[in-house]
């Protein structure tokens, strides 16, 4: 379970998150949708320590992540994929995959950790031979894919997903939320996804939060959304240049 | 812009902002060490650095060397004709090289090559989340990416300026056997005469010095980068700058702790 209290964050004078509460209980799936620039990436972000909140405090199972006594132990539990991918890109494709089974406390054999790093590629649509490429040489959806293996490699517990399907075909996106929703079905992850999607939301989400100036404006169950009555919500959902949202931000 | 234009306010502001860097520079050179001795180790970055930083650097260092040892000579040579000193040339390109200019040029070229690579490297990584990922797949930054470079640094600048000393000295040899008249054997005899173990223990010390200055700075921009393609070329640029002026500092410190008295 991931808790969100009143957490605010501020870019110098621009203020990104201010207290942003949210809950996402153990197993299941949240997808975060909101307009671009809101702060969506920022919320991930401050879970896994890469960005300080100002205040508030996020509890991951009851622990403060921000004082995590064993931080190697905290961040085991988490994978990411980075809306950019953020590929290694010095490593061939495999190993930026099997990156945390090459090394530290999950370390195991070269050959065993190729297997997995290639089932996981698998996974997400991509063939044993794109495993000996640089990430350079790949598509930008290939490498968004490459992130995707990588994030869920180890098998997390947490997974954060940062627009999956950006960049990808309509086949592949369903392929991708299928293996989403499948990640935290079978294997009982928790995952928190953002995206723009509302095909992806509907496939992948058990609860959606939106967010607006800061704040959680709307969150409940996905088949709660149509029906809100939150004018922000609908604007969004329906894509409608009206509303509350103003177009230039 | 008025502020820009009044020297003093200028001076002021320029003098306090050094301050600040060099002491978040302290403190990342701090936190560096600190992170040498303390496992989890990655043998693998280290032998790329090691291959990248030193192996690598040998063609440039020692045509670097080997020039300046030829003009040298060809110097000392004109210069000490005016006082009837010609016959010098063997003892002062020995110290010259040894002393300084091995150890300086071979520093500002590893400050120009290695310093500059790690910067955009790093800074690139950077901008790109790489440094996030690393994170979140539970390996250090510092451990990961600065602790091997600069180790390899520290082991093998050492070794490029012994090559460049040595090569310097052959340089100012050659030019001085085929074009000064000198006798090959006593020039060889004068050099190593001449040269005092303190005289190699201070280039191989600065050697040390310089190259963990080179490696650290490229690291330090590099992981304090700004965003976007500029940020990359700014952090490239500040480091080469940086690593160029500590080089030169040090070696006037490191002259002054050595041949000082
Ligand atoms: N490291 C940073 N330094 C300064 N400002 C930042 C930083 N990271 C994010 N921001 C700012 O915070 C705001 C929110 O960024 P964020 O990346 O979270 O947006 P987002 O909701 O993920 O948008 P998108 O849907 O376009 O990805 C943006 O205005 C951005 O400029
Ligand atoms: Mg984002």
């Amino acid at each position: 379970m991931i808790r969100f209290e009143n957490v605010t964050k501020a870019f110098g004078s621009k203020k990104v998150l201010r207290g942003l509460t949210l809950n996402v209980p153990k197993g299941t799936s949240m997808v975060i949708i909101g307009g671009s620039g809101t702060g969506k990436s920022v919320t991930l972000k401050c879970v896994l320590g890469l960005i300080a909140p100002d205040s508030g405090t996020i509890l991951v199972d009851g622990q403060d992540a921000a004082n995590a006594a064993d931080r190697d132990a905290f961040l085991a539990r988490f994978g990411m994929l980075f809306q950019g991918g953020a590929l290694f890109d010095s490593l061939p494709v495999w190993q930026n995959v099997a990156f945390r089974l090459l090394r530290g406390a999950l370390k195991r054999p070269a050959a065993e950790a190729r297997e997995i790093a290639i089932d996981k590629l698998r996974r997400v649509g991509l063939t044993a031979d794109v495993a000996d490429l640089f990430p350079a040489e790949l598509s930008g959806g290939m490498q968004k894919r490459v992130g995707l293996a990588r994030a869920i490699a180890a098998d997390p517990e947490i997974i954060f997903f940062d627009e999956p399907t950006t960049g990808l075909d309509p086949i592949m996106a369903g392929v991708i939320n299928d293996l989403i929703r499948e990640i935290v079905t079978e294997m009982g992850a928790t995952a928190m996804t953002i995206t723009h999607d509302m095909t992806s939301v509907r496939a992948i989400a058990d609860n959606v939060a939106m967010l607006h100036d800061g704040v959680i404006k709307w969150t409940g169950p996905v088949s709660e959304m149509d029906n809100s009555g939150d004018p922000y919500l609908d604007q969004f959902i329906h894509g409608r240049a009206e509303g509350p949202i103003a177009a230039v931000r | 812009m008025g502020r820009l234009l009044s020297p003093l306010a200028l001076i002021g502001a320029m003098t306090l902002q050094a301050m600040a860097m060099l002491g978040r520079i302290s403190l990342f050179t701090v936190q560096t060490f600190s992170h040498l001795f303390r496992p989890p180790f990655y043998p693998k970055e280290l032998a790329i650095a090691l291959l990248n930083i030193g192996w690598l650097s040998l063609p440039v260092v020692g045509l670097t060397a080997i020039f300046t040892g030829g003009a040298l000579a060809l110097q000392i040579y004109s210069g000490g004709a005016r006082f009837n000193a010609e016959a010098v040339v063997p003892q002062i390109v020995a110290i010259g090289m040894v002393r300084e200019l091995g150890p300086v040029l071979v520093g500002l070229m590893i400050a120009a090559r290695v310093t500059s690579s790690i910067a955009a490297e790093i800074a690139t990584m950077k901008v790109t989340e790489q440094i996030d990922a690393l994170v979140t797949l539970s390996t250090h930054p510092m451990k990961y990416l600065v602790v091997p470079r600069v180790l390899a640094a520290l082991i093998t600048v050492p070794l490029l300026v012994a090559v460049g000393d040595v090569i310097g000295i052959a340089g100012g040899y050659t030019v001085a056997v085929k074009n000064l008249d000198f006798n090959a054997a006593t020039y060889l005899q004068n050099t190593v005469d001449f040269l005092e173990a303190r005289d190699i223990i201070s280039s191989l010390v600065k050697g040390a010095a310089f190259g963990t200055i080179a490696a650290l700075m490229g690291c330090f921009y590099g992981m304090n980068s700004d965003r976007g393609a500029q940020g990359v070329g700014r952090a490239t640029k500040t480091s080469v700058e940086a690593a160029a002026i500590l080089i030169l500092a040090a070696n006037f410190t490191l002259t002054g702790v050595f041949f000082s008295v």
